[in-house]
């Protein structure tokens, strides 16, 4: 399981980085595109939309099932990886350079994991 | 605790992902994944382990009419080696299960169930079964493999004693005694995915030769094994129904688009009083394209100009076909071709028409 060690992730499975200029690109971890399967349809929230920590703000679907994903942090949307929407297996076959969306006026954060943590928490949950 | 089948072990080698289907732990995929599987099949070949699917044999002087009394298919014409589709209903008309029967002999006949109906099916048929007839439920000691594809019958030949030769040769014609991996097995030209392929039912404890011969034979032909999730997606975007999806005990096979296998003119069977009238139905399965961006899923409704229309009883993106497709119970007024619709996905309404069933058919 690839888990960058520059990156900061959920307990729901999703990946923050921040990019330095005060921003967070979000995305969803190699352990999440693998357990969700073969991607074929993504809904993304539109630039300027809200974001609430902890509440879902886009998802995903694979051949079998739809599954959420939660935003790590409070903020606005200000950009969305639309090639994601053609393309929505580009989060299985590169999961990390495969951002959902990006955050600004980035407020209240979940809890953020280490990538040793996230490991140690994939290790739990087997 | 789920059962295991005979190719547990096998499974897991093979990197399977498994899941609890119908009591059984079963594989959903395999590394390569649903999509690259289905595509598999369409393009090479597959092998699938269904052996928790349910085998009830029905036989003696009353075997026939056990038969003509419980299915609404007429099984009277039906020859020895020869197999043929029918649901099973209840006496309000809805389907208790769909089943296929294989004519073994005069007085005996293989009925083969579906996996999550099997122990409700065996007393249901009991109930009715005439005092000349015996049941047999054989599920436990048979395991049942299917092998699909355009490369299947190249590749079950180069491992069946007398090769392509000692194959059944026409769709839904069968043959027992094929020695398959020097295992004995009764070889159906049957499946469940709009390919060509072949059912293969043997002793449960001699499936895992049959399935590693067969993986070694088909290795330069592209076959894959593949799990649950790439069965239900060739099998919706072939147009087959699924038990439990586009029929239950309360869909009439009328509704579930399946009347040709209903045939109340020439015999008696249960339902048969409550059908009357019921031909054409209300609602009826319909197949439908999501032109629109999302997904239908089962228990998506349907609406055409804000109207509620029906609802979605399966629906996945199509991998062959390349866009999302579903199966909806629709009344009959809304589902001619090109009807244009709308399916409430999770509160985004949709954009969607109706199109000609199957979303895919093989090239002959």
């Amino acid at each position: 399981m690839n888990i960058p060690k520059e990156l900061k992730y959920t307990k729901t499975h999703e990946w923050v980085q921040d990019t330095g200029e005060g921003t967070l690109r979000i995305g969803l971890t190699d352990y999440a595109q693998h357990e969700l399967g073969d991607l074929v349809f993504v809904n993304l929230p539109s630039e300027g939309d809200g974001l609430t920590a902890g509440l879902a703000f886009a998802d995903v679907e694979s051949v079998k099932a739809v599954s959420d994903i939660y935003s790590p942090v409070t903020g606005t949307v200000v950009a969305v990886n639309e090639v994601l929407l053609d393309d929505p297996a580009l989060i299985n076959s590169d999961p990390y350079d495969a951002w959902l969306c990006v955050a600004g006026d980035v407020g209240e954060t979940e809890e953020l994991l280490s990538a040793e943590e996230y490991e140690a928490l994939l290790a739990k949950e087997g | 605790m789920p059962k295991r089948t005979t190719l547990y072990e096998k499974h897991l080698a093979a990197g399977g992902k498994m899941v609890e289907f119908a009591g059984y732990d079963m594989p959903v995929q395999y590394p390569l994944g649903v999509i690259g599987e289905h595509m598999a099949v369409r393009s090479a070949a597959g092998l699938f382990d269904v052996s928790h699917m349910g085998e009830v044999v029905i036989s003696g002087a009353g075997a026939m009419a056990a038969l003509q009394t419980l299915l609404t298919n007429d099984m009277e014409g039906l020859a020895q080696g020869a197999c043929r589709y029918s649901p099973m209903c209840n006496e309000e008309g809805g389907v208790v299960d769909d089943l296929i029967v294989y004519r073994l002999g005069q007085e005996k006949f293989l009925l083969v169930v579906n996996a999550s109906n099997r122990e409700k099916d065996v007393a249901w048929m009991k109930k009715w079964l005439p005092e000349e007839a015996v049941l047999e439920d054989i599920s436990d000691d048979v395991a049942e493999l299917a092998l699909q594809g355009p490369k299947a019958e190249e590749i079950l030949a180069a491992v069946t004693k007398g090769g392509k030769a000692a194959l059944p040769g026409k769709n839904y014609t069968f043959l027992e005694g094929v020695e398959v991996a020097k295992v004995q097995c009764l070889v159906s030209r049957t499946g469940y995915t709009g390919e060509d392929g072949f059912e293969i039912y043997c002793k449960a404890a001699a499936a895992p030769a049959v399935w590693d011969a067969v993986m070694e034979a088909g290795k330069g032909a592209g076959l894959v094994p593949c799990g649950l999730g790439a069965r239900d997606t060739l099998r919706l975007e072939a147009g087959m129904p699924l038990y439990g999806h586009e029929m239950d005990e309360a869909i009439t096979p009328y509704e579930a688009g399946l009347g040709m296998f209903v045939k109340p003119d020439a015999k008696n069977f249960t339902g048969k009083a409550a059908l009357v009238g019921k031909n054409p139905p209300a609602r009826r399965r319909t197949a439908i394209k999501v032109t629109g961006r999302g997904i239908a899923r089962e228990g998506c409704e349907v609406y055409r100009n804000g109207e509620k229309v029906g609802v979605v009883t399966s629906g996945t993106q199509l991998p062959f076909v390349g866009w999302p497709g579903a199966m909806a119970l629709l009344d009959m007024d809304a589902r001619e071709e090109g009807t244009v619709l709308e399916v409430d996905v999770r509160g985004r309404m949709v954009a969607a028409e109706v199109v000609k069933a199957p979303f895919y058919k093989r090239d002959k």
